[in-house]
C-alpha cells in the first residue's frame, strides 16, 4: 500500500521533471530561433537593400520603402552607359581575365607545392610554410610604392601584366596554403597502392592523386577568384581605364551631375558584380567554408 | 616574417605515408628523406621563386628606396631639392612629423601635409583595428555558438552569413555610404539626422559598421569550425557531473576553442591593420579615417622614397603585432595547420 503511494509519487515526480525539461528545452530553442533570425537580418538586410535600390527608379533613389517600389531596369542600362566616362561593361571583362589568369597561374604553380607540404619529409618544411603564411599576411602597401616605381619605369603602368602580378603575390599563398590543408586528408592509401602496383611518384600523382584532388583544386579556384576579383588597392594604384577591374570601376562610379553620387546605377554595377559570386558561394557553401577555414582552425 | 610565425617544431619521422613499407631502418631511411627533399625542391621552386619575384623583390627595393631622398620639387616649399643617399632621415621625418625647410634642415610639417598624419593615421589604424576584431570576436563567437545548435534552418543561416564575405569590399563600402547617406535609410530607420560621413565620429563608427558586416561572418566560420572539433561527449560529461551553462562554456568551450580562436584574432587584426579599401572608397580618408595604407597611397604621388618609408614602417608594425601574437599570446598558426595532418593520417 505504501509501496504503490510512493511509487505514484515518484511517477509524479519524474513526469513534473520531464515538463520542467522539456519546458526548458522549448524555450532554449525559441531563443536560438530569434538569434538565428537576427543572424539572418544583419546579414542579409544591407544586401537586400543593395538589389532594392538597384531596381528602384532614380528619381525615388532615397525611397526608403523597405518594399520594392518604382520597380525599374533602367540602372542596369545607366551601369553598362559610357557616356559619362563609366567603363563597366569594360571593367567586367578585365576583372574576369585578371582574375582567370591569377587563378590559372596560382594553381599551377601552387598545387606542386601544396603536394610537398601536405605530403613529402623534409628539411625546412616548417619553415617554409612559415614563409607561405607570412606572405599572404603580408600589407600590400609594403609592395605597392616598389612596384609603381619599377612599372612606371619599365613603361608597364596601366598593363594587364602590372595588374596580373601583384595579385599573384597574394592570391598563390592562399592557394598553397589552402590546398595544403585540403591535400592533408585525402585518402592517400591509393597511392601507396599505386606505388606497390609499380608507378612512380610522379605517377601515382598524376593518375590517382589528381582526379581525386580535383573537388579540393577546383574549391580553391573558387576561393582563389574571389580574392583576386575583389582586390582594390593595387588596381586602384596600378590600372587605367582600360584595364581597370570592377572594384574601381564601381568605386570611381561617375553620374551625369558631378556632385551626386549614382547611387541606384552603382547599386545595380554592384549587383551584377555580386550575384554571381553569391550563387557561387551558396551552390559550393560546404566546400568554401571548409576552405575558408582549411588549416586555420584544426 | 616567415619564420617568426611559430616554432620550428622538432622534425619527426610522419607515421604511416609512403614511409612505413619495406625499408630497411639506418642507410635506406636516410637515402628516401634525401630523396624526398630533392623532390620537394623541385615541387617549392616555382612558388619559392614566384614569391621571390613578387614579395622579396618588392621589400628588398622599398627597403632601399626609403633610405634615397626623394628628387623633385618639395610639395611644401616648392623648392627643388637633389635626390640621393638620405640615411634615416625619411623615418626621422615620418616618426617626427618633420618636413624638409626652405633652406634645408626639417620644420615640423604644416598641418594638413602628410607628413603631419603620421600618429593620426597610426592612432586611427589601431583604432579601427580594436574596435572592429574586438566586435568581431564577440559578435562572431555568438554566431558561431548559435550555428553550432541543432535547429531547422541551420544550413541557411550558415549559407547567410556567406553574403556579406561574398561582396566585394568596394560595393560594401558604397553599399554603406547609401546606407549612411543623408535622405538614407540608417538615418530614416532610426530616426536621426546625421552626417554620417561629414564629421569625425559618425565618419569612424560608419567604417567600423561596414567592416564589422564585411568580417564578422568569417570570424564566426573560423569560430564555428573550431567548435565543431570539440567532442559532444565532452559536453555530456560535464552535464552529468552537474555543469552549468556558463560553467560548460567556460571550462570547457573556451580553453578547447582557444587555439582557434587566437588564429582567427591573428587573421583578422593582421587584416585591420592594413585596412584600405573601406575608408578610402566610404569616407576618402576624410575625418580622421585615414588608416596608414591610406597615408602611403596618398604619398606615392609625393615621392616613392618617403612613401616606401612609410610603408616599411607599416610593415614593421604589423611584423611586431604578429610577433607579440605568435609569442606571447600562443596564436600558433603553423602548429595550428601542422596538426591537421597528424590527424589525418589517424
Amino acid at each position: 500500500m505504501s509501496a504503490g503511494t510512493a511509487a505514484t509519487a515518484l511517477r509524479a515526480e519524474q513526469d513534473r521533471g520531464r515538463k520542467t525539461a522539456q519546458n526548458r528545452e522549448k524555450i532554449a530553442q525559441g531563443r536560438t530561433y530569434i538569434s538565428a533570425a537576427v543572424i539572418l537580418i544583419w546579414c542579409l538586410a544591407p544586401a537586400y537593400w543593395m538589389v532594392v535600390t538597384a531596381f528602384r527608379d532614380v528619381d525615388f533613389t532615397y525611397d526608403t520603402s523597405i518594399l520594392p517600389t518604382h520597380i525599374t531596369l533602367d540602372n542596369f542600362n545607366t551601369a553598362f552607359d559610357t557616356s559619362f566616362g563609366n567603363r563597366f561593361g569594360q571593367a567586367l571583362l578585365n576583372s574576369v581575365f585578371i582574375g582567370a589568369v591569377v587563378t590559372l597561374v596560382s594553381l599551377l604553380i601552387g598545387v606542386f607545392a601544396a603536394y610537398a607540404l601536405a605530403r613529402l619529409n623534409f628539411r625546412f618544411k616548417y619553415l617554409v610554410l612559415g614563409f607561405i603564411l607570412g606572405a599572404s599576411m603580408f600589407p600590400g602597401v609594403a609592395l605597392i610604392t616598389p612596384l609603381f616605381q619599377l612599372f612606371t619605369n619599365i613603361g608597364w603602368m596601366g598593363t594587364y601584366q602590372a595588374l596580373i602580378i601583384p595579385n599573384i603575390s597574394f592570391v598563390l599563398p592562399l592557394t598553397v596554403y589552402t590546398m595544403t590543408s585540403f591535400f592533408r586528408e585525402m585518402p592517400w592509401e591509393l597511392e601507396e597502392s599505386a606505388r606497390v602496383d609499380g608507378c612512380t611518384q610522379g605517377q601515382a600523382f598524376r593518375k590517382v592523386i589528381l582526379p581525386l584532388a580535383a573537388p579540393a583544386i577546383f574549391t580553391t579556384a573558387i576561393l582563389a577568384f574571389i580574392s583576386s576579383w575583389n582586390e582594390f588597392l593595387i588596381a586602384s594604384q596600378l590600372s587605367s581605364d582600360a584595364t581597370q577591374p570592377v572594384t574601381v570601376a564601381i568605386a570611381s562610379f561617375a553620374g551625369a551631375q558631378p556632385n551626386q553620387i549614382p547611387y541606384t546605377a552603382i547599386m545595380a554595377a554592384g549587383t551584377i558584380v555580386t550575384i554571381p559570386l553569391v550563387i557561387l558561394v551558396l551552390v559550393f557553401q560546404r566546400k568554401i567554408v571548409a576552405g575558408l577555414t582549411a588549416g586555420a582552425v584544426k | 616574417m616567415a619564420t617568426e610565425l611559430g616554432p620550428t617544431p622538432v622534425k619527426k619521422p610522419a607515421s604511416g605515408g609512403p614511409e612505413i613499407h619495406h625499408a630497411p631502418k639506418g642507410v635506406g631511411e636516410d637515402n628516401r628523406i634525401a630523396s624526398q627533399g630533392r623532390w620537394a625542391s623541385w615541387l617549392l621552386a616555382p612558388t619559392i621563386i614566384a614569391l621571390a619575384v613578387v614579395i622579396v623583390y618588392p621589400i628588398i627595393s622599398a627597403l632601399v628606396m626609403s633610405f634615397q631622398k626623394d628628387a623633385g620639387l618639395d610639395p611644401v616649399t616648392g623648392l627643388f631639392t637633389a635626390g640621393g643617399p638620405a640615411g634615416v632621415q625619411n623615418y626621422v621625418n615620418w616618426l617626427a612629423q618633420q618636413c624638409s625647410a626652405p633652406g634645408g634642415g626639417t620644420v615640423a610639417c604644416p598641418p594638413g601635409t602628410l607628413g603631419a598624419q603620421f600618429w593620426t593615421a597610426t592612432a586611427t589604424t589601431f583604432f579601427f583595428t580594436v574596435v572592429t576584431v574586438t566586435l568581431e570576436t564577440v559578435l562572431g563567437f555568438w554566431m558561431a555558438l548559435i550555428m553550432a545548435r541543432t535547429f531547422r534552418g541551420r544550413s541557411l543561416v550558415r549559407a547567410a552569413v556567406l553574403v556579406p564575405w561574398a561582396i566585394p569590399t568596394a560595393v560594401t563600402a558604397k553599399l554603406w555610404l547609401f546606407i549612411f547617406a543623408f535622405e538614407g535609410i540608417a538615418n530614416k530607420l532610426f530616426n536621426t539626422t546625421i552626417l554620417w560621413t561629414g564629421s569625425e565620429w559618425p565618419a569612424k563608427w560608419a567604417v567600423i559598421i561596414a567592416d564589422v558586416w564585411k568580417t564578422t561572418p568569417f570570424m564566426a566560420l573560423l569560430i564555428l569550425a573550431g567548435l565543431q572539433m570539440i567532442p559532444a561527449e565532452v559536453y555530456e560529461a560535464a552535464k552529468v557531473d552537474g555543469a552549468s551553462t556558463w560553467q560548460r562554456f567556460r571550462m570547457i568551450t573556451l580553453p578547447l576553442v582557444k587555439p582557434a580562436l587566437m588564429v582567427a584574432i591573428l587573421f583578422r587584426t593582421l587584416d585591420a591593420l592594413r585596412m584600405f579599401d573601406l575608408p578610402y572608397i566610404l569616407t576618402g580618408g576624410a575625418n580622421n579615417t585615414t588608416t596608414l595604407s591610406i597615408l602611403v597611397i596618398n604619398q606615392i604621388r609625393q615621392g616613392f622614397n618617403a612613401a616606401a618609408a612609410l610603408s616599411t614602417i607599416t610593415f614593421i608594425i604589423i611584423f611586431l603585432v604578429a610577433f607579440i601574437f605568435v609569442r606571447f599570446l600562443g596564436a600558433n598558426v603553423v602548429e595550428q595547420s601542422g596538426a591537421t595532418g597528424k590527424k589525418g593520417k589517424k
